[in-house]
């Protein structure tokens, strides 16, 4: 048995928009073994979320996956029945999403939500399950635990309520961990801490995570190896280092000469010009060509695949393969 | 760290602030508490008939200047009695009984279907047209039409007055639980559960249920007010609670024929089924307030 948690193969996810599909997600592939943080990044609306769902199998009603695979340790997703993948979900992945505030029932006790999993998927007592989320929500950093199982949501702050989360996913032991802009929401003291939780509680439990963010400070202390999306595609893959320290793709560079550095003289933003497309919006060969100052003839026509240039660096870009040729 | 109040303590006293709902909580609170001891307190048979007292007043009646009809009262029939001697008094605490009974079976009936439907509704997309247009189909017939309808295939009873009444009751209970259905299931916390592998049954019928609840608590009691006209507008028109049995409705259309002679025939069940009613709507309209004030126009 390999290490690998999630295998993601050629996946392609459509919305239907007014009676027409379209395609969100075109042909993405990537891998997240144990122990290891995935970061996807990219602008709003590049297919971020919609693969965490695809993931999940929690699109909404009018999307859908047309094709490709999902397999998390081993096991095909896709064609699940719906009971199958309830008993999926949640055991072998969780996934905690941007909104703190929003996330928990506003209704329950912190207590009820943190056991209600535990007693389902893994068939504990009321005793077992109580036990075993005040032991998560210590481990989570969460002071005083006993007390906070008999709160409620509102009486908690946002950071507090992420960790909740985070403790509720993690205390069902899943394989896969899927962070949806986990930090978005919080001031960046709390982010710095719900970062240090993520990967203690990743090298405690083995767990794979695929984590979703479009700030690049944060996949600089998460990542282990990036994934840079573009309008649904996948333009640049490696790992951290590589891709901070040699972007080879056009949006990529762009995305890290957008980042404001209080370090030099120069306090000017560097925007990438023109604007992001719909996925309304037909395009020929590279989605990015638009936007890109080194489009040519190649890149309107034809659709770059990604290719290895270091161990474990793909780009997919023509600029970049004519000079590597 | 301190213990949250009930969300149940905390409505309630909310509630008592406001003089008006408090007032009407207090004389609904009094009604169910008298109709609930009349067997008890009631001072006559309802249904026992005496040719010898016909059309006696009640107690203002020993107010007149006038010497003969101070001398019609007769003592322990405090309300007057009808144009076949019975007592008034009695015949509005059993009339009292039975059309509050009817309007909470009737409520309750119509809400534990119509809840049903709007949550299928709501929640899944495909049995959303075939519910809501089966619920357009019902209500595009006037209320008391479809409960004649049905009663005319029945028979008239209390039973299926009550049936009636309730089947009418369903769709506006399936709409409004159905639209704060749609509402709920875009919460994110209903995805988060999701992801935690929640089934469909438990997210509707626990997560989504509990968090309908004030919006089915208030909806629930308005339905009271219009559920206990409407068995008072069946009996009047004779097709509720039969013949000799009392309710408020079959009461006024007893004094109807007297209106002129004995107008306080009409007047006191009339006047009973006024207090319940706006008591009813009152207190809905104010727990709407407090407990969802999203409805709030």
């Amino acid at each position: 048995m390999s290490d690998t948690v999630l295998e993601v193969k050629n996946l392609v996810t459509t919305f239907r928009i007014n009676k027409k599909e379209y395609p969100v997600i075109r042909d993405i592939s990537f891998e997240i073994h144990e122990n290891e943080t995935l970061c996807m990044v990219g602008e709003s609306g590049c297919g971020k979320s919609v693969t965490t769902l695809s993931v999940m199998g929690l699109l909404p009603e009018n999307g859908a996956v047309r094709s490709g695979s999902i397999k998390l340790c081993g096991e095909e997703l896709l064609g699940m029945s719906p009971r199958q993948l309830g008993q999926v979900r949640g055991k072998k992945m969780g996934m905690i999403f941007q909104e703190p505030m929003t996330s928990l029932n506003p209704l329950l006790t912190i207590g009820y939500q943190l056991t209600e999993g535990l007693r389902q998927h893994l068939g504990m007592s009321k005793a077992e399950a109580h036990a075993t989320a005040v032991s998560y929500l210590e481990k989570v950093g969460i002071a005083n635990a006993e007390e906070r199982m008999k709160q409620y949501p509102f009486q908690l702050s946002g950071g507090l309520r992420q960790r909740i989360m985070i403790a509720m996913m993690m205390s069902l032991q899943p394989r896969l961990l899927i962070a949806d802009e986990p930090t978005t929401a919080l001031d960046v003291t709390i982010q710095k801490q719900v970062l240090l939780l993520l990967n203690r509680l990743k090298q405690d439990m083995k767990t794979g995570i695929l984590f979703i963010t479009h700030d690049l400070g944060v996949v600089a202390q998460i990542a282990d190896r990036v994934i840079v999306l573009y309008s649904g595609s996948k333009v640049e893959e490696g790992a951290t280092r590589q891709i901070f320290e040699n972007p080879l793709h056009p949006y990529t560079n762009g995305l890290i000469a957008a980042v404001p550095n209080v370090d030099s003289d120069e306090f000017e933003i560097r925007p990438i010009p023109g604007t992001f497309p719909s996925i309304t919006e037909e395009i020929g060969g590279c989605r990015f060509h638009p936007r890109c100052p080194y489009a040519t003839e190649r890149c309107r026509q034809e659709v770059p695949q990604a290719l290895e240039y270091e161990p474990g660096h793909f780009v997919a870009c023509h600029k970049v393969e004519e000079e590597n040729k | 760290m301190t213990k949250r109040p009930s969300f149940l303590a905390k409505a309630t006293e909310k509630l008592l602030k406001n003089k008006l709902a408090a007032l009407c909580f207090v004389l609904l609170v009094l009604e169910v508490l008298l109709l609930l001891i009349t067997p008890w307190i009631a001072p006559h048979d309802p249904e026992a008939t005496n040719a010898a007292i016909k059309f006696a007043p009640g107690f203002w009646a020993k107010f007149s200047s006038d010497p003969a009809v101070r001398a019609s009262y007769v003592p322990g029939y405090l309300l007057g009695t009808d144009n076949l001697g019975r007592d008034t008094l009695s015949r509005l605490l059993w009339g009292g009984r039975v059309s509050l009974a009817v309007g909470v079976v009737s409520t309750a009936m119509g809400l534990f279907l119509g809840v049903i439907l709007g949550m299928l509704a709501g929640y899944y997309p495909k049995l959303d047209n075939p519910i809501m247009r089966f619920m357009d189909l019902l209500f595009t017939f006037p209320g008391v039409l479809l409960a004649m309808l049905i009663i005319g295939m029945l028979g008239s009873s209390t039973f299926n007055a009550t049936l009636a009444i309730s089947i009418w009751s369903v769709p506006s209970f399936a709409r409004m639980v159905r639209g704060k259905v749609l509402q709920i299931k875009q919460e994110d916390y209903i995805l988060a559960i999701r992801s935690l592998g929640a089934t469909d049954f438990r997210i509707i019928f626990f997560h989504v249920l509990k968090n309908a609840l004030p919006l089915i608590i208030v909806i629930a009691t308005m339905r009271m007010a219009s559920s206990i006209i409407s068995i008072s507008t069946l009996s009047y028109l004779g097709m509720g609670v039969p013949a000799p049995a009392p309710e408020w409705g079959s009461m006024i259309a007893t004094g109807k024929g007297f209106m002129w002679e004995a107008p306080e025939l009409i007047i006191i069940p009339g006047v009973a089924v006024m207090i319940t009613v706006i008591c009813f709507n009152i207190l809905g309209d104010k727990l709407r307030d407090i407990l969802d004030p999203s409805l709030r126009d």
